[in-house]
Order: C-alpha cells, then sequence, then structure tokens
C-alpha cells in the first residue's frame, strides 16, 4: 500500500471542513484560558489566604495531571456529581477542559508579567489614594499584560497543537475525521499525514509571526529577558 | 492497578529516548555544517509543528502502510520520544548558545580542539542550566503518556475507561482516583524539577 493521491484529494475537503471545528474550539478554549487564567493570577494575589491556597493548590494539580483525564472527568463523570454537575456537549466540555488546563500556564504568564512591576507602581497608587481595583485595573495590568502577549500567543499555538485530544471525547475535529474516514476505508495513511500536514501549515507560520513579535516587542520595551516555557 | 506500571514503563522509557533525541538535535542545530542544521532543524520544527497525538496515530495506523507495524507500545514510546526529544532539544541548544562567548575564546586560545570545548567546557556548564528545563520536561511527558490509551495501551487511563465500562455507578470515583494518582507519580518529579531550578540556580547567571 502507498500513498494514493486520488484518494487523498477525494478526503481532503472533508478534513478540511473539520478543520473549523479544530480552529473553533481552539479559540473557545483560549478564551476560557485567557480569562480564567486572569481569575486564576488575581487570587492568588488576594488578601484572604485561603484563597490564595485554593488556587495554588488547584494550579498544581491541574497542571501535572493530563489533560486527556482531565477531559474524561468533565465528560463521564462531572455530569454525576450530586447538585452541581451537569452535563454539557462534547465540544463545550472540550473546550472547557483545555481552556481550564491552559488556564493555569496563563495565569503564570499572567504572573511573570505582574511580577515586572516595579512595587513603586503599587507605592505610588497607594499614594494617590486609588483603590485596589483601580490599582490593578488601570496602573497594574495596563503595563503587566502588553509585554508577554507573545508568551499569551505561544499558548495558542499549544492549545492548537492539543485539540486533537477531543477526538477522545468524540469531538469530530480533524482527527476525528481522519479516524472515521480510515475506519471506513481501511486507509488511515493519508488522512492521518493529511491532518498532520494540516497542523504543520497552521502552527508553524503562526510560530514564526509570534517570534517577529516578540522581537520587536523586545525593542519596545527594551527588554533582554525572555523568561516563560517554550512549549 | 496494572496501568500504572505500564505509565511508568513508558514514562521512563520514552524519557530515556527524548533526553538522547533532546542531545542529538539541540547539539545538531548548533553544528557548524550546514547540513546537519538544516536536517535537525527540520526534524524538531517537524515534531514541534504538528500535534503529538496525530504523530502518535501516524506511527500507529498509517506507518503499516509502508510495511512498518508497531506495537502500541513502542508506536507510543516512539511518538512520546520524538516528539518531547524535539522541544527538550530546545532547551539542550538554549543552553549551549548560553553559555558566554568567551568561554569557547578561552577554549580555542588554550588550543583545544572543538570536540575538547564542547566535552570539556561548554556542556558542563550547559547541562546545569538544561536540569530544571529537563526536569518540566519529564512532567509533560507523565501527562503526555495518557495519549498511548488512545492507541490501545492498557496504561492508567485506559484502564480506567475500562473500569467505567463495568462501573457505570462509580465513575466520578474511578476519574477522582486516576487524577490522584497521575498527581502522585507527578510529585516526585515536581520536586525534583523544583530542586533542580534551585541548585542550578547557584553560582550561574542563567536566567
Amino acid at each position: 500500500m502507498t500513498w494514493d493521491w486520488n484518494f487523498a484529494m477525494q478526503i481532503f475537503p472533508e478534513i478540511f471542513r473539520a478543520m473549523w471545528i479544530t480552529l473553533a474550539a481552539t479559540l473557545a478554549a483560549y478564551l476560557i484560558a485567557l480569562t480564567f487564567g486572569l481569575v486564576l493570577t488575581l487570587l492568588r494575589r488576594a488578601r484572604f489566604k485561603p484563597l490564595v491556597w485554593l488556587a495554588v493548590g488547584f494550579i498544581e494539580f491541574v497542571r501535572s495531571t493530563p489533560p486527556l483525564v482531565q477531559l474524561y472527568f468533565l465528560f463521564f463523570a462531572f455530569p454525576q456529581i450530586p447538585y452541581i454537575g451537569f452535563a454539557l456537549n462534547p465540544f463545550l466540555t472540550g473546550a472547557l477542559g483545555l481552556g481550564i488546563h491552559y488556564s493555569t500556564y496563563v495565569s503564570e504568564i499572567y504572573r511573570s508579567g505582574i511580577e515586572s512591576i516595579p512595587k513603586s507602581q503599587w507605592e505610588a497608587s497607594t499614594a494617590l489614594n486609588f483603590s485596589r481595583m483601580q490599582t490593578w485595573v488601570r496602573i497594574i495590568l495596563p503595563q503587566a499584560i502588553p509585554p508577554v502577549v507573545p508568551m499569551l500567543g505561544n499558548y495558542l499555538i499549544v492549545l492548537f497543537k492539543e485539540t486533537p485530544l477531543l477526538s477522545a471525547i468524540l469531538v469530530v475535529e480533524m482527527l476525528q475525521t481522519a479516524k472515521i474516514i480510515g475506519s471506513e476505508t481501511w486507509r488511515y495513511l493519508e488522512p492521518i499525514t493529511i491532518v498532520g500536514l494540516l497542523f504543520l501549515l497552521l502552527s508553524y507560520p503562526s510560530s514564526l509571526l509570534i517570534q517577529r513579535v516578540e522581537r520587536s516587542m523586545q525593542r519596545m520595551y527594551g527588554k533582554q529577558k525572555r523568561g516563560g516555557v517554550t512549549l | 492497578m496494572n496501568g500504572a506500571s505500564i505509565t511508568v514503563q513508558i514514562l521512563v522509557l520514552s524519557a530515556a529516548v527524548a533526553f538522547i533525541i533532546a542531545f542529538i538535535a539541540g547539539l545538531g542545530r548548533v553544528s557548524r555544517f550546514k547540513m546537519v542544521r538544516f536536517v535537525t532543524t527540520v526534524f524538531v520544527e517537524l515534531f514541534r509543528g504538528t500535534s503529538l497525538l496525530v504523530q502518535m496515530f501516524f506511527f500507529f495506523f498509517a506507518l503499516p502502510a509502508f510495511g512498518i507495524t508497531l506495537t502500541p507500545f513502542a508506536a507510543g514510546v516512539i511518538a512520546l520520544g520524538l516528539n518531547y526529544g524535539a522541544y527538550a532539544s530546545e532547551i539542550v541548544r538554549g543552553a549551549i548558545v548560553a553559555v558566554p562567548q568567551g568561554q569557547i575564546e578561552a577554549g580555542i586560545a588554550l588550543n583545544m580542539t572543538r570536540w575538547q570545548r564542547m566535552r570539556l567546557i561548554i556542556l558542563p556548564q550547559a547541562v546545569r542550566m538544561m536540569l530544571p528545563g529537563f526536569g518540566n520536561i519529564s512532567i509533560e511527558l507523565l501527562k503526555g503518556t495518557s495519549l498511548v490509551s488512545l492507541v490501545t495501551l492498557a496504561d492508567m487511563t485506559f484502564q480506567a475507561n475500562m473500569l467505567k465500562d463495568s462501573n457505570t455507578g462509580a465513575v466520578i470515583e474511578i476519574y477522582t482516583l486516576l487524577l490522584i494518582l497521575y498527581f502522585l507519580i507527578a510529585l516526585p518529579l515536581i520536586l525534583t524539577a523544583r530542586w533542580l531550578e534551585k541548585r542550578s540556580g547557584k553560582g550561574v547567571t542563567a536566567r
């Protein structure tokens, strides 16, 4: 059995359509991650200590357990939890699961941004009688977020590459489509290769773009440090 | 709980593969030969640019088309090893590049060969900087091992799914326990990574 161009051309439109599901899931999960990540970051800086412990414990736990298992948990176990559980459709479960998983990473990035703000900024806003809320919204976050935008962008790509996990809870995204085609025709080579190439085609240019943004931002902010994970 | 031992086996084996790949590819990317740099860059970008699960499926489902049939275990270890090896090679490369230029020049001044410079001067310093990154990669790798359940290998996740099908009443317990088990396996890795991070910061200006 070798590569069959006719077959590849024939299944390509179907996989291409599934790409939109993949992209939609990526975007939904990313928005959840950005929002929930910010919540986690703020909780970590709360004055009420148990909240801080809760946030830190949550982050550590979620970060070090597999996203796949978390998806299973949300999909199979969560609806059965008395009182609070409710069933979500696979797509929403997937977006929520990946979103929560990556919110823990995103919150680390926010944190690095916030920690790079000089202490004097906090002191100045205290001196100017800003409330805590005002300090966050008007002083700290506007300075902390822009420099970390490229790092946040990296996680968009990471998330994109994690979406095949959703095939495990039967979201018909690219990989699931390839699997279905494979099981119907007994040809796995073409569908899976096409999926792989599409991933590469989308993620590689975007990572180059982010590198460029990062470089230009470094010039803008005059920073030499480039911390953070590159996963 | 046979699944746990499979998970740990996969973790250890694929970590070994990943670190070997990481060193080969990391060194390849700083090679003075353009060809070697090109080949390793393509390899790294290929594996970083596509999805781990897609790679695993490729090894498991698509390779038989070329007459190479892998067991689920082999497909899992190879996919995990190559994927995380590609990521870890960036750590290796970053650390080698971070060794100050003066060190290399001093090596040249002492009339060392390229190999001596690499072995005696650059690597001993670079490895210290790599260690925290490697710690993090191994936690990522542990999380990655759960994917082998999708190529029908009976690891922890796979066993939990089987249990779920036979005891539909205890789904919450099964998955909660599974999450906790993963966390327990990760815990020593997390603590080691943290310890390494503290150690490697001493005396070097890595970050």
